[in-house]
């Protein structure tokens, strides 16, 4: 956990992309499964525990099975058929394609998530400005509003509260949520607005800034993408050399 | 370091789209290093010179200014840290979610070499008496906290002006002292000049040397030493809305002995989530009577007058309402309502009136829970002018509710929930943050609806005056 405490937050993010393009070139269950079991080796050796993967990635953990479901029952039929119901037709070709999916969403998910959630976004937009060198106007920006999410989460409770105190409750869900989320988002801009005033008369949007912490790189970094390249090379090696790469322009 | 010197000529500000300028012909010199209190009338455009100070008026879409305003010899907005801003709002105030980035965050801006900013963010720190670690999160802080990190924030700046609006007037008593001590403390030790606005004068009597009245539609109408001022200008003063010291408040009551008990709380514990933010109470609200809750901040007091309203559930205990109260309703308990039927028979004025907006026209707003109970036009329209009519807002019908000022969007508050004229009215810090002419208004206007109307009046309020007029019983909370 530490490990990638350490690391600077633009590095993970450099990491996925160096990642997942050549994970994405490929759907066949070998690379997907040397990749995962590589990551599981790297968890494991650096003290990231199944509970910290399972917090971050869980919304992959009910996405893989469903769209391994979806390819098991529509993808292209081919070689033997098990079953059909319908438009639904399971085949070996689908069997497989499902497997390859369902590994393959989670291979190039799960690593991702782990690195990237729970990212601090101070640590994040320090990263952003000065190391990513993106606009620092931006970036400043985008961090103040996200301060801002906690306080819109009271207020909604507050509009919900208030809503029903007038007595205006009574009408659907989806048309009581859509008008609240319309007095939530006038209440949004007005904080915004106010926020830009507080950031203005602090000096905000000058042309030189400085920073009170420095965001820099370091050795863990080049430690971390010599890592990601590794796995990659690896899981594409094993599945070239076991002759099951399966790129995606030949097809599904 | 010494304070910055202002100087006005002939200045005026007119926002985009309004018919008279805010601010016209003011002439002002402030000597480095004076500490002004700005008084004046609601909308006499206190606001407006301060963020003009502040260089954040915006430019030329906003509004036109004319004349001459200078600060340090240059146009406030022609120079970044020249002069520091805290607003209203605490919650406006903070812009990191940490507190020492957000003190840091205006000497980054004004590109103070990093070494530096620490030692700064400290002193500032030190200065306010914030004596927090500098890694805690903004979020955790109390309105008095945040309000002195916003000034840590301006001090670490080290701008020749600082300029306060309204400070204090949204925190309870201990935060407003904890706020004004550490704006005396910043202005002895830095020397810098001082401009607030505040409402309340006697609080910053001890920090300020000069008061300035603002004329409505332009000018100054009085200038000079505190005690000259006030003496002379008292009464003007008061009917204008300012807290003059010496000069009570006060509204006449005409109490009936108490009707029939509407609501009935049993060992009553409220809270979020599960957990109970006070001790059990025993309370009952009668019809003619007003009940006063207060106690110290994060007492609960909030949460139980959202519950006692049938908003939020109870974490133990019980309410429930009477038959009086209830009618043909059959649940008990109010938090197991429909909203039309809660809305006629429990009104609640929230904390913040923005989250009770729900139209684009004061009007509309105050028909809105009309229409959805259903009622004719005709009634509807007779209903709404004579809210309008009774709370001074009918000559402001057609405009925005967003758009109007702090007392006039709690008025407008308040006229929405009487509309479809519930018995029980919960009052959520009503007179928070308002002025003196606003609080009189409220405050009659709610005893009338105890003492006329025979109506149940629960109010939650920090306020020593709320209590003595409207306290016909008290219930006090503790700390859980």
């Amino acid at each position: 956990m530490r490990a990638l405490e350490r690391v600077n937050p633009v590095t993970p993010i450099v990491a996925a992309v160096l990642y997942s393009i050549p994970m994405l070139l490929t759907i066949d269950v070998v690379t997907a499964a040397v990749a995962l079991a590589a990551w599981a080796i790297v968890f494991a050796s650096v003290g990231i525990g199944p509970r910290t993967v399972v917090r971050r990635s869980w919304p992959l953990l009910v996405a893989a099975p469903l769209s391994a479901v979806s390819m098991l029952l529509y993808a292209e039929p081919a070689g033997r058929i098990h079953a059909q119901i319908w438009l639904a037709v399971i085949s070996d070709r689908s069997i497989e394609l499902a497997l390859a999916i369902g590994l393959r969403v989670l291979a190039i998910g799960v690593p991702t998530l782990v690195a990237l959630v729970g990212v601090d976004p101070t640590r994040l937009a320090d990263g952003l400005a000065q190391v990513a060198r993106l606009p620092h106007r931006f970036v400043l920006a985008a961090l103040a509003g996200t301060r801002l999410f906690g306080v819109l989460g009271e207020d909604w409770r507050q509009i919900s509260l208030a809503r029903r105190a007038r007595g205006l409750g009574d009408t659907g869900v989806v048309r009581r949520s859509l008008q609240a989320a319309f007095a939530l988002l006038v209440v949004a801009l007005r904080r915004g607005g106010t926020l830009a005033t507080a950031m203005e008369a602090r000096g905000f949007g000058g042309p030189e800034r400085t920073w009170a912490r420095q965001s820099t790189l370091g050795w863990r970094d080049g430690v971390l993408v010599l890592l990601v390249v590794a796995v990659t090379a690896t899981a594409l090696g094993v599945s070239l050399a076991a002759g099951s790469f399966s790129p995606v322009w030949e097809g599904a | 370091m010494t304070g910055s010197r202002i100087r006005a000529r002939g200045w005026g500000w007119q926002h985009a789209g309004r018919p008279a300028p805010v601010l016209a012909g003011l002439d002002l010199d402030v000597e480095p290093g004076e500490r002004v209190l700005l008084l004046g009338p609601s909308g006499a455009g206190k606001s407006t010179l301060l963020a003009a100070l502040a260089g954040v008026l915006g430019g030329d879409e906003e509004g036109d200014e004319a004349g001459e305003l200078l600060v340090d010899g240059a146009h406030p907005s022609s120079r970044r840290g020249l002069a520091g801003l805290v607003l209203q709002d605490p919650q406006a105030n903070t812009i990191m979610s940490r507190v020492g980035d957000d003190v840091a965050f205006g000497c980054e801006n004004l590109a103070v070499p990093r070494e530096e900013i620490w030692s700064r963010v400290r002193a500032a720190l030190v200065a306010v008496g914030l004596d927090v670690d500098l890694d805690r999160s903004t979020a955790a802080l109390s309105g008095g906290q945040r309000q002195r990190l916003a000034l840590a924030g301006v001090i670490a700046m080290r701008p020749g002006l600082i300029l306060l609006d309204e400070p204090t007037a949204n925190l309870d008593p201990v935060g407003v002292v904890e706020v004004r001590d550490a704006v005396a403390r910043v202005a002895a030790d830095t020397g810098a000049t001082l401009v607030v606005v505040e409402h309340r004068v006697e609080t910053w009597l001890p920090v300020v040397d000069r008061v300035v009245v603002l004329a409505p539609g332009g000018g100054v109408a009085a200038d000079g030493s505190p005690h000259a001022v006030l003496e002379v200008h008292a009464e003007p003063l008061a009917a204008g809305g300012v807290w003059v010291p010496g000069l009570p408040v006060d509204v006449a009551r005409e109490r009936r002995a108490s009707g029939p008990a509407l609501l009935v709380a049993d060992g009553l514990r409220s809270g979020r989530a599960d957990e109970a933010v006070h001790e059990p109470v025993d309370v009952g609200v009668r019809a003619g009577e007003a009940l006063v809750v207060t106690g110290p901040n994060g007492a609960g007091k909030s949460t139980l007058a959202l519950t006692l309203a049938g908003l939020l559930p109870p974490v133990g205990g019980e309410v429930r309402a009477t038959s009086e109260l209830r009618g043909d309703v059959a649940a008990e308990a109010p938090v197991r309502w429909r909203p039309k039927q809660l809305a006629t028979r429990i009104g609640t004025v929230f904390q913040q009136p923005e989250h009770q907006f729900v139209a684009a026209r004061v009007r509309d707003e105050v028909a809105a829970g009309l229409r959805a109970l259903g009622r004719g036009d005709a009634e509807v329209r007779d209903r709404v002018d004579a809210l309008l009519a009774a709370l001074r807002l009918d000559h402001l019908a057609d405009v925005n509710p967003f758009t109007l000022s702090g007392g006039e969007q709690r008025r407008l508050s308040v006229a929405t929930v009487l509309a479809p004229a519930p018995r029980v009215m919960v009052l959520d810090e009503p007179t928070f943050g308002q002025d003196r002419r606003t609080w009189q208004e409220l405050v009659r206007l709610i005893a009338s609806l105890v003492d006329d109307d025979g109506c149940a009046v629960v109010a939650v309020t920090h306020d020593a005056d709320v209590e003595r007029v409207l306290g016909d019983r008290v219930l006090r909370l503790g700390a859980a």
